[in-house]
């Protein structure tokens, strides 16, 4: 079956992408398609080729509009498959009307990543590369892309057979012991194994922390903006995010939950958090949000602690305690807003009263969007994203991460049984755990539902 | 005397044996056709029963109501159970049998049998009609008629014995081949090979100083194979004998190495790697100084003793030199020489999982001949193709085991889905479901199917009940009963062991690795009370019961995997995809699936040469 999808965002753009792949792709783009050169019939043309020309109407021979055809020939495709890209403009009734003289030519419309699924069947990849080209069509950010692409070349995949061979290894000097203890061959010394039991347990290990800064690159670095109500939290937001996302109003305590939203500077990711004003407040409804907010310091990596410079009270003490307590281990950032209401000599009393906290401090306007620049530069200083060399593997995936969070607990309990002298079957049992869980993600192990889920996630077109 | 039974079964081995009764038992007409009535049950090889995965399946062949169990109960010199110190998966029953004793029991035990008639021929034909199995005809002359047939010729098809470079024809030494059936199977289809295995001398017991060898003792306890409190060890106990070769009986086994049949070209089939030839072992581990000997006994009367790791298909000079140089065999006498034998067998992926083969309907493959090595395993298989042969004739359902279910379903479901390229040994570690599979519980896990099938009798299955019930009580009670620091720091105490500070269940105290159900019962009363109040078998439930509290997380866990796997044993895959015609899997992917054409998707994921990638292709295919 030859199926056909259009490959590029919904909606009107310059050009547009309509993908065709299966065993009929050239005769039946053939049918709608007229070379400009009548010599570039598109049956004649080679893999990897370009032709120039239109798109007819088979009856009448009206033209549709002029595109460009790449031409991919199997299993020199992404699919494996015969594949042509027609390249054509961008409008939405031109689209449409490629799609039907496709589906009228004996083409079907993809379902939801049939092209990527077709890709699987045909050994272009693995599971966890197929993953991965859902993450890379979605990646917002050069390192989320690097990442994906990474997985996608199956880089994951390697390093996770590496692992998988070195617990086969261990797994065999143990069932020695076991099967054949009657018989006299030498068995490997429980100091042997534990080193072994040490090496694997420091991989899977390594794999899990990735998750922490792959989960930050995939899905931004988290950012709570927090302080007392009405320091203007929401309208830096909407400075940050160039829109209006949050209600701003001068009501007190306007945002009473958190508000977030991702947007990319200078090629990082950053999820910026809303969150509600801290005060002392009997309000019930407000007191969950300010409880919220606590949750999201926790959670956050960088704290942008914004203080409006004109209303700075003694009551400032009790909000430091309360942020800077909860800001152990992540970068914090105190904002001074409205800077441009202030005297000079105002800020150097600021500037004596904020000394003794451990922060680095900002002066900017967000009305009047004075310094904002050098927050900007402040927070990817503070991003610090550690370089990444192209052959380093890092974990996105939440599913992966969960596998290698068992597999953890599983080598965790070899390590243990290995100081406890356990029986050496019962370690067995733990380590064939352990390659089950690895085998999860690279489909070793597969079951039906993971599939399922993996392809019901791509939309059409990929 | 009208020679049509429903059943006939060639060979009167481990497997014959076996399947001839479960057969017979179930209610088959069944004939049982050996070419020496004076040799049914023989041990070929060494004559113990047993070890290491092996005890395992005797276990489930008895709780299957079959007869392995008991009759090397009755014939038992020795038993042991192996791996002790491990955990509960590898404890495994083994025991040395008086080999004439064995044959005794098992030709009570077929003698006995309702429904089961015997024939002392050869069967030279199977009469075959339309691809399905009609009958046999014999070396004497005779046609018999049947609705189904078993094969289990063990050795015996165009068995070939080598004694140096002496060769003689044979199925066993003194005994003959068989011929005429490998050539008809042949021109049926049937895809078929060689295979070589060994035995090692027999010795003299007045010829040897055991005071210059380590003895080995059985275990004196409760153990043994069958689960029915009927059943006894009736013999005197016997000891084994350890001792080792040396540098001296290296040399003089490597001057006989130039007219060894394995190494000189004259045997060319595969042997069991794991079971190697005393020459092999010194050419593949020719560093190694020394070798472990077991000198075990064949008999209460008699003074016939086995070299267990010696043997050889050496001349027999090489072979009485070589062992005079073993401390406390200086003045040994032989019996007989070891020997190797080659014959043929059937590549196994030509039979489903009930043992019947594809190509030809109710016939049945079982033991040696399937490429299989062991009498545990042969008498499993044996069993299994008694029953599904049975239920042919009477239009029965076909009766297979799961992999987490029984060793014998992991070893038929290896055979016929692997298939194999040296003798198939049982190992525990291929079982993916070990700790599911133990000695202990044989029974809580076949004997109810047994039953409902009509194979195990009412006597086994109130045992079962009764064990069932006593189990569960204990359990609860150990569960529920508290302990007061005061009632129990002075037993802890004594046995050097931590102290409670707060009282706990005995469930707690039954974690401990230093204590065990027997042990507490000794500060406990009630629970004494309460073992004591078990009539049947209280040690077996008593060892049961505390497998179960001690490794319960074990157990619940590889339950929850065996489970989650056990769904791809669900999606049916037979006659739902045209192999030939899915391109996306590789071209070997391809002949291996139209080969083995498995019944599930479980199956096909464990067929050699299939990725895991092919696999998802499949459940893709499939449409999951």
């Amino acid at each position: 079956m030859t199926i056909c999808a259009i490959s590029t965002p919904n909606g009107t753009g310059g050009i547009a992408v309509i993908r065709v792949s299966g065993p009929d792709t050239v005769s039946a783009v053939s049918t709608i398609f007229r070379p400009k050169n009548e010599a570039h019939v598109l049956c004649d043309r080679p893999g990897y080729s370009m032709t120039f020309g239109s798109i007819v109407q088979p009856g009448t021979g009206e033209a549709v509009d002029e595109v460009v055809v790449s031409l991919f020939r199997a299993p020199h495709s992404f699919t494996g498959e015969d594949v042509v890209e027609i390249s054509c403009h961008g409008s939405l009734y031109i689209q449409q009307e490629i799609l039907k003289l496709l589906v009228q030519a004996g083409c079907q419309l993809a379902r939801p990543g049939e092209f990527t699924q077709r890709a699987f069947l045909n050994g272009k990849m693995d599971l966890s590369q197929a993953e991965a080209v859902a993450d890379v069509i979605a990646s917002t950010s050069a390192a989320a892309n690097r990442l994906a692409m990474n997985q996608m070349r199956g880089g994951f995949s390697t390093e996770l057979n590496r692992l998988r061979e070195k617990l086969l290894n261990f797994t065999s000097l143990v069932e020695l012991e076991l099967d054949f203890s009657e018989e006299e061959v030498e068995f490997a010394d429980r100091g042997q194994l534990q080193q072994l039991a040490d090496e694997i347990h420091h991989v899977i290990e390594k794999l899990c922390n990735s998750f922490a800064l792959g989960n930050a690159i995939k899905n931004g670095i988290p950012v709570a903006i927090v302080g007392e109500t009405n320091v203007g939290k929401s309208t830096l937001l909407n400075l940050l995010l160039n829109e209006d996302r949050a209600i701003v109003s001068d009501i007190h305590g306007t945002t009473r939950d958190t508000l977030e939203d991702t947007v990319n500077l200078n090629g990082i990711q950053f999820r910026f958090i809303d969150t509600a004003g801290i005060r002392d407040t009997t309000d019930a409804v407000e007191n969950m949000g300010i409880e919220r907010t606590y949750q999201k310091i926790e959670q956050a990596r960088i704290i942008l602690w914004l203080v409006d410079c004109t209303a700075v009270t003694e009551h400032i003490e009790w909000l430091a305690d309360r942020i800077i307590r909860r800001s152990e281990g992540k970068k914090l950032i105190i904002v001074f807003n409205k800077i441009d209401k202030i005297e000079p000599d105002e800020r150097q009393i600021l500037e004596q009263l904020f000394q003794p906290y451990p922060a680095e401090r900002i002066y900017i306007s967000a009305k009047k969007q004075i310094n904002t620049e050098e927050l900007t530069q402040a927070l990817i200083h503070a991003a610090q994203m550690p370089e990444m060399s192209e052959n380093e593997v890092i974990v996105t995936n939440l599913r992966h991460y969960e596998a290698l969070n068992k597999a953890l607990q599983s080598i965790t309990q070899v390590q243990e049984g290995l100081q406890g002298n356990i029986p050496g079957d019962l370690l067995a049992q733990d380590i064939r755990e352990c390659m089950h869980y690895l085998g999860e993600i690279t489909g070793q192990i597969s079951t039906d539902e993971i599939l399922g889920n993996i392809f019901s996630k791509f939309c059409i077109g990929k | 005397m009208d020679f049509k039974y429903d059943i006939i079964v060639v060979g009167a081995g481990h497997a014959g044996c076996e399947a001839a009764c479960a057969a017979a038992n179930l209610g088959s007409k069944t004939l049982l056709i050996t070419m020496d009535m004076n040799k049914i049950g023989q041990m070929s090889c060494n004559p113990a029963v047993g070890g290491i995965a092996k005890g395992q399946i005797v276990r489930e062949i008895d709780a299957m109501g079959g007869q392995m169990g008991i009759v090397t109960d009755r014939s038992a010199i020795q038993f042991r159970i192996l791996n002790r110190s491990k955990g509960p998966a590898m404890w495994s029953p083994r025991s040395q049998s008086d080999r004439k004793r064995f044959i005794e029991e098992w030709t009570k035990t077929v003698s006995n049998t309702p429904n089961l008639y015997l024939w002392q021929d050869t069967v030279t034909e199977l009469i075959v009609e339309n691809d399905e199995v009609k009958g046999v005809k014999t070396l004497l002359g005779v046609t018999m008629k049947a609705q189904a047939v078993i094969l289990t010729n063990g050795t015996f098809l165009n068995g070939l014995l080598h004694f140096g470079k002496t060769q003689i024809i044979g199925g066993r030494i003194s005994e003959p081949a068989s011929f005429g059936l490998t050539e008809q199977l042949k021109s049926l289809g049937f895809a078929t090979g060689r295979m070589k295995t060994g035995t090692p001398c027999r010795v003299d017991a007045r010829s040897i100083n055991f005071d210059a060898m380590a003895e080995q003792k059985g275990d004196d306890d409760f153990h043994k194979f069958s689960y029915l409190d009927t059943v006894k060890r009736e013999l005197k106990q016997m000891s084994c004998w350890i001792t080792y070769t040396n540098e001296q009986t290296h040399e003089e086994l490597r001057k006989g190495l130039k007219d060894s049949p394995l190494y000189n070209g004259q045997i060319k089939s595969i042997g069991p790697r794991y079971c190697p030839s005393i020459e092999t072992k010194i050419v593949t581990f020719a560093d190694k100084t020394a070798h472990q000997l077991f000198i075990e006994p064949e008999g209460v009367d008699s003074q016939e003793y086995y070299i267990n790791g010696f043997s050889s298909s050496l001349p027999l000079q090489i072979q009485l030199n070589a062992l005079k140089t073993v401390k406390g065999l200086e003045n040994i006498q032989l019996y007989r020489p070891g020997y190797a034998i080659e014959y043929d067998f059937f590549d196994p992926t030509q039979l489903l999982h009930t043992l019947e083969t594809k190509r030809i309907k109710n016939l049945f493959f079982a033991g040696q001949i399937n490429g299989t090595t062991g009498y545990e395993e042969a008498a499993g298989q044996g069993l299994l193709a008694g029953i599904n042969a049975h239920q042919n004739c009477h239009g029965g359902a076909p009766f297979t085991f799961g992999r987490n279910e029984s060793y014998i379903g992991v070893l038929v479901d290896d055979l016929v889905t692997k298939g194999v390229d040296e003798p198939y040994r049982m190992f525990t570690s291929r079982a993916e479901y070990r700790i599911l599979l133990r000695q202990d519980d044989a029974d809580m896990r076949l004997t109810e199917r047994s039953y409902k099938l009509g194979l195990a009798k009412t006597d086994r299955y109130q045992l079962l009940l009764q064990k069932k019930e006593k189990q569960a009580d204990l359990l609860s009670f150990i569960q529920n009963y508290s302990v007061k620091p005061a009632q129990i720091n002075p037993f802890l105490e004594s046995r050097g062991l931590a102290e409670l500070r707060f009282g706990c269940k005995l469930n707690d105290l039954i974690l401990r690795p230093q204590l065990g159900i027997y042990d507490l019962a000794e500060a406990v009363p009630e629970l004494k009370t309460k073992i004591d109040n078990i009539e049947t078998q209280p040690e077996e439930v008593v060892e049961s019961t505390e497998i179960i509290i001690k490794y319960s997380g074990y157990i619940d866990r590889e339950k929850q995997i065996a489970e989650k796997l056990h769904r791809l044993e669900d999606i049916p895959l037979k006659g739902r995809i045209d192999y030939q015609k899915v391109n996306s899997i590789s071209t070997e992917a391809r002949q291996k699936l139209i080969k083995i054409d498995p019944e599930t998707i479980g199956q096909a994921a464990r067929i050699p040469g299939i990725s895991p990638n092919d696999v998802n292709i499949l459940i893709v295919l499939l449409g999951r």
